[in-house]
């Protein structure tokens, strides 16, 4: 008898699937209606963007934005909009970063890989990784309340902002981005092509660099472009410590201000929107995105177009 | 008959061997510096706020006065900014993610989707924020408001939580779904009652990295324009508000005038690290708990 009710239970069930086969058929345009929001995010942004950029070109010219030095947005005789000022700060803070991201990353990376047992890179490399996790207002307060006093007691001439302690900052929090994807490349290469080298006679320290590295070269680039695309378009540290004097010069001890700084400048001041000081913010924006973006593009393509396949 | 010279291969080869030693002593310290840095970093924010951590500082208003300052209000602010990122997060991501990994075929929209998910995921967040002042304060008019916040830093992190949760139910494994389409589960049943559950810790532990991103990320509120004003600490999601790093951002500013609003900057960044220390542990507890292999 139980066998009859089962029948009964099925016959049931699938009246009940009936209704549920049309929510069945909902289920994947729903999906798709939340995964479609990532692309109307960034088409918010480039409309967005673009909109204002437009405006902003109606007022100030080409030339004047990318040729001339000179960046007084709210003057109110003569304003002057070029971003040569914001990007030389950008890059030269940049510059730092990387200076100081790169070695310190890429040693990291090779002893992690290289030299140091299971045991100690299981614990080392999420210690590592801990700094990227960090917020960048953190990282903020102390590039302005230790680290520029603390190099000022070296250089003297060093401005209360300046670009080199923020450029510094952010280098230590890149570090882990660089030092984890390389290492991340790095373990990739095949074992046996180590053991060849050594089986040669080679060092540790010569496998790495003369073996380990020039295979995983392209994960290792990919992994400083990521790093320069962070330092780019990082806004608090420079916001908090190198001040917002729109100099254009290559004097890290001064105070100078980033494309990002600008932003957060103009947004937290007295430009209401509709005026040119306003549209400029996009203008800046604009060029952030651009880079950042193709910086990122750059580092994928590295990392698919390139890879070693063993 | 000698072919090489073994001393000259003698000393080059001790040559080599210290070379190697002292590079394996310089890339270990290396490794440290990160480390030690982090130290010193702690060091000084832990020893700035000593003497201003209080249950006072937690639980009394902003002030202008350092003395009686305090950061409820901030406090308030990020929780009910997480109030709205969570949700919308979680929904927004997981659906995605599903709908990336069950149900897009593979074409060349969906490797578009894929793709610009990954270019968000490293656009600066002040350019967020810049998306946020245009589209959710001005064009929809709502304001500085815990909303409009919320709303920006859910588009800031909501690339994390997809690709975490598409790690997660891409991990599950093909013959759990299998068998649950052999008892004749419809699709959209095998991915409520099977898939889901397994990738659940998975997701969780996107969900709480994207959540710590956004606790901590100041460059989108500050373009979305939370003023520099003392308001009153949020009770709602349509109230104007401040977070706890536009607090750390205004007093480690303003420290130039009033040298006491570095020790308050340094006592709420205390405050933030042990709030993002604490869900970190969180998410590694389940990660250990719930890795389940199958």
């Amino acid at each position: 008898m139980s066998y009859s009710a089962n029948v009964k239970d099925m016959i049931e069930t699938n009246r009940k699937n009936s209704k549920l086969a049309k929510f069945e058929k909902m289920i994947p345009f729903l999906l798709f209606l939340a995964a479609s929001i990532s692309v109307l995010t960034t088409l918010g942004i480039l409309v967005t963007l673009l909109f204002e950029t437009v405006l902003f070109f109606q007022n100030v010219s080409f030339r004047e934005f990318f040729l001339q030095s000179e960046m007084r947005p709210l003057n109110p005789t003569n304003p002057q909009f070029s971003i040569l000022p914001l990007l030389g700060a950008t890059l030269l803070s940049t510059g730092i970063a990387m200076f100081v991201a790169v070695p310190v990353g890429l040693t990291t990376a090779v002893y992690l890989s290289e030299y140091a047992t299971d045991k100690v890179r299981r614990i080392l490399k999420p210690l590592v990784e801990v700094l990227a996790g960090i917020p960048t207002i953190v990282y903020g307060f102390f590039a302005f309340t230790f680290v520029t006093p603390f190099l000022r007691e070296f250089i003297p001439a060093l401005d209360r902002t300046n670009i080199l302690s923020p450029g510094i900052v952010m280098g230590i929090m890149i570090i882990p981005i660089v030092a984890s994807l390389s290492e991340d490349a790095m373990s990739s290469v095949p074992n046996s092509i180590r053991e060849g080298a050594m089986a040669l006679g080679a060092t540790k320290f010569e496998v790495a660099f003369r073996v380990v590295i020039p295979a995983a070269i392209s994960g290792i680039i990919a992994s400083f472009v990521l790093g320069i695309s962070r330092a780019i378009g990082e806004t608090m540290i420079v916001t908090i410590a190198s001040g917002s004097n729109k100099n254009l010069t290559f004097d890290v001890t001064q105070s100078m201000q980033t494309m990002t700084a600008y932003i957060v400048e103009v947004t937290s001041g007295d430009a209401g929107a509709g005026t040119t000081a306003y549209y400029s913010l996009y203008a800046v924006a604009m060029t952030l995105f651009v880079f950042t973006l193709a910086m990122n593009m750059f580092a994928r393509y590295m990392t698919k177009r390139f890879r070693e396949v063993y | 008959m000698q072919y090489m010279d073994l001393d000259a291969v003698q000393s080059r080869m001790t040559k080599r061997i210290f070379f190697n030693r002292l590079s394996k002593m310089l890339f270990l310290a290396s490794a440290f510096f990160g480390l030690i840095v982090l130290a010193v970093l702690l060091y000084d924010v832990v020893s700035d706020s000593i003497g201003w951590l209080s249950i006072d500082f937690l639980t009394s208003l902003l002030s202008t006065n350092p003395d009686i300052a305090g950061i409820r209000g901030a406090i308030l602010g990020t929780v009910w900014l997480m109030v709205i990122v969570g949700p919308v997060t979680m929904i927004l991501g997981v659906c995605t993610a599903i709908y990336l990994e069950e149900y897009a075929r593979p074409s060349k929209f969906t490797t578009f989707i894929q793709t610009n998910i990954s270019n968000l995921a490293g656009v600066p967040s002040i350019v967020f924020g810049l998306l946020g002042l245009t589209v959710f304060v001005r064009l929809f008019g709502l304001g500085s408001i815990v909303l409009a916040g919320g709303l920006t830093m859910s588009l800031l992190v909501l690339p994390i939580v997809v690709v975490a949760s598409q790690e997660s139910i891409r991990a599950v494994p093909a013959h759990l779904r299998e068998a649950s389409f052999g008892m004749g589960a419809t699709k959209w049943q095998t991915i409520k009652n099977v898939v889901l559950p397994v990738a659940l810790p998975g997701i969780f532990t996107g969900m709480i990295l994207a959540i710590s991103r956004a606790i901590g990320e100041t460059a989108p509120l500050v373009a979305i324009g939370i003023p520099a004003l003392i308001i009153p600490a949020p009770s709602g999601i349509f109230d104007r508000f401040t977070a706890l790093p536009m607090q750390i951002y205004y007093w480690t500013i303003d420290s130039v005038m009033v040298q006491e609003y570095a020790y308050l900057a340094a006592a709420t960044i205390v405050v933030l690290l042990l709030i993002l220390f604490t869900l970190n542990s969180i998410a590694i507890l389940i990660r250990n708990k719930f890795d389940r292999r199958y």
